[in-house]
């Protein structure tokens, strides 16, 4: 396992969901006249005027508002996504600028399908855990990108999750340790200048998200010397209902764990943002003392896990920012026309 | 040319830059350059809070170009809570959930797409309170 020299924790935390959404029914009336069944009840939709830019800078300044930090603070600034609204720009560098981190501050744009965020989680806590700077930010936002009638469009959903990692001793949660587990493993990709993302088949699920996710969870567990009733909560990332829920039965933890960080079944696969999102729900309701274990999946493919212990210090950040219930109800449903509008989907002759 | 319009406001669109006179304590919005006669120092640079309330708005239904995909959409005059009025669009509302005097927050969206092989352009827009 990983730990840095210095130890460090969340000083904020912040979540994004935008107010859309569509029902997965709404989607399969669309391509298969309502038959059979669907993998989340519906997913969050960015409205027309938002992307993976606008979310992360929303999730920031909720960051920001908890940690009670100007953004000028900040050592970094790091966006994890597969959106990025440019291919050449860092959203980092626009993000930076409106939360008012620049210009002394480091930023990148991170790429790892949907670990993308917790990519940047991990750097962010080698740059205060060196001492190089005091507070590091990490952001997982997406707006992602799903064919027509393919499986992924009842589930590619957007949404962002920040958290500004800085010392231990200023934390609302500790992080105690993390594990990183990657491998090549060719089961989601998206080639450059395709529009959409395709499955690598039979390399979707058993080689991909249950053995990245169970390595890295398992020997986080083992090096900790701890197992899955040590911890009081449990996030998964989330592609759908049932995965985050079958590998935590896996590796032990329980349903009611991973009740508080389960967002998929209300707003799909926020990619980047799910387990952050999830962490953030979960720090929304956790007490002092209690514990967290997370677990982040990236296609292609790869898992990072981490342990978490929550201070007295959340229960005051918590009111600086809105909820992640707060955005999960002011769900507003659209139909299949209006959401093919606002993702581009109309081919406008 | 359009990309230095764009960028050259950034600190108005992304942080709700404005001016607090040094001498009179007024507040002024967006900033601007120094009258003839005026020192620059007569001005220095505050960040508005971004919290207001609905002074007017109307919705617009024939959009100019580069937003008709938004159609209906409101736009208002806020009243920030400093005191500065400012014309904004109003995102992630309809319009029954609109009131003179409403309680209103800065957000930041993408406000216009000026081309494929151009800029994107982000600013402030206004939403009701989310708490």
């Amino acid at each position: 396992m990983m730990k840095p020299n210095r130890p460090v924790g969340l000083v904020g935390y912040g979540a994004y969901i935008p107010r859309y959404r569509i029902a997965a029914k709404e989607i399969a009336r669309l391509w298969t006249d309502g038959q059979g069944g669907v993998p989340v009840s519906a997913k969050s939709v960015p409205g027309p005027d938002e992307d993976t830019i606008t979310m992360a800078i929303e999730a920031a300044r909720n960051a920001l508002a908890r940690a009670e930090l100007d953004g000028e603070r900040l050592g970094a600034v790091w966006v994890g996504s597969e959106s990025h609204p440019y291919s050449v720009k860092p959203s980092g560098g626009i993000v930076a600028e409106a939360i008012g981190a620049s210009p002394w501050v480091s930023s990148a744009d991170f790429e790892f399908a949907c670990k993308a965020g917790s990519e940047a989680f991990t750097a962010a806590m080698a740059l205060v855990g060196s001492g190089m700077a005091e507070y590091a930010m990490a952001i997982g936002a997406d707006t992602a990108q799903s064919r027509p009638s393919d499986a992924l469009e009842y589930t590619a959903s957007a949404g962002a999750g920040a958290m500004i990692i800085g010392p231990a001793e200023q934390a609302l949660a500790t992080i105690d340790a993390t594990v990183s587990y990657v491998s090549d493993t060719p089961d989601f990709f998206r080639r450059a200048d395709r529009p959409y993302p395709v499955h690598g088949n039979r390399f979707t699920g058993e080689p991909a998200y249950f053995h990245q996710i169970t390595s890295a969870a398992q020997r986080l567990l083992d090096d900790l010397g701890k197992g899955p009733q040590d911890f009081t909560y449990a996030i998964f990332h989330q592609p759908n209902a049932k995965f985050p829920q079958t590998v935590a039965k896996r590796l032990g933890f329980t349903d009611a764990q991973i009740a508080p960080g389960m967002l998929s079944p209300q707003i799909g696969n926020t990619y980047s943002g799910a387990a952050m999102a999830g962490l953030c729900a979960t720090l929304d309701v956790a007490q002092p003392g209690e514990t967290i274990f997370v677990t982040t999946y990236g296609s292609g493919a790869g898992s990072d896990a981490y342990a978490l212990t929550v201070t007295e210090q959340l229960l005051a950040a918590r009111a600086r920012a809105p909820l992640t219930s707060a955005y999960l109800q002011r769900q507003v449903f659209v139909d299949y026309a209006i959401y093919a509008k606002w993702m581009g989907k109309l081919v406008m002759g | 040319m359009e990309v230095a319009r764009h960028w050259r406001q950034r600190g108005t669109r992304y942080r709700l830059e404005g001016q607090r006179n040094t001498r009179t304590g007024a507040i002024r919005f967006p900033a601007q350059p120094p009258a003839l006669g005026e020192e620059p120092s007569e001005w220095e640079s505050i960040r508005l809070s971004g919290r207001g309330t609905l002074y007017s708005f109307s919705v617009i239904r024939q959009a100019p170009d580069g937003f008709e995909g938004l159609v209906p959409y409101p736009v208002a005059l806020v009243q920030l809570e400093e005191g500065p009025l400012v014309t904004a669009q109003l995102t992630d509302c309809a319009e029954a959930d609109l009131s003179i005097g409403i309680a209103v927050e800065m957000v930041t969206r993408h406000l216009l797409d000026t081309g494929e092989d151009n800029v994107l352009v982000y600013g402030y827009k206004f939403r009701p309170c989310l708490m």
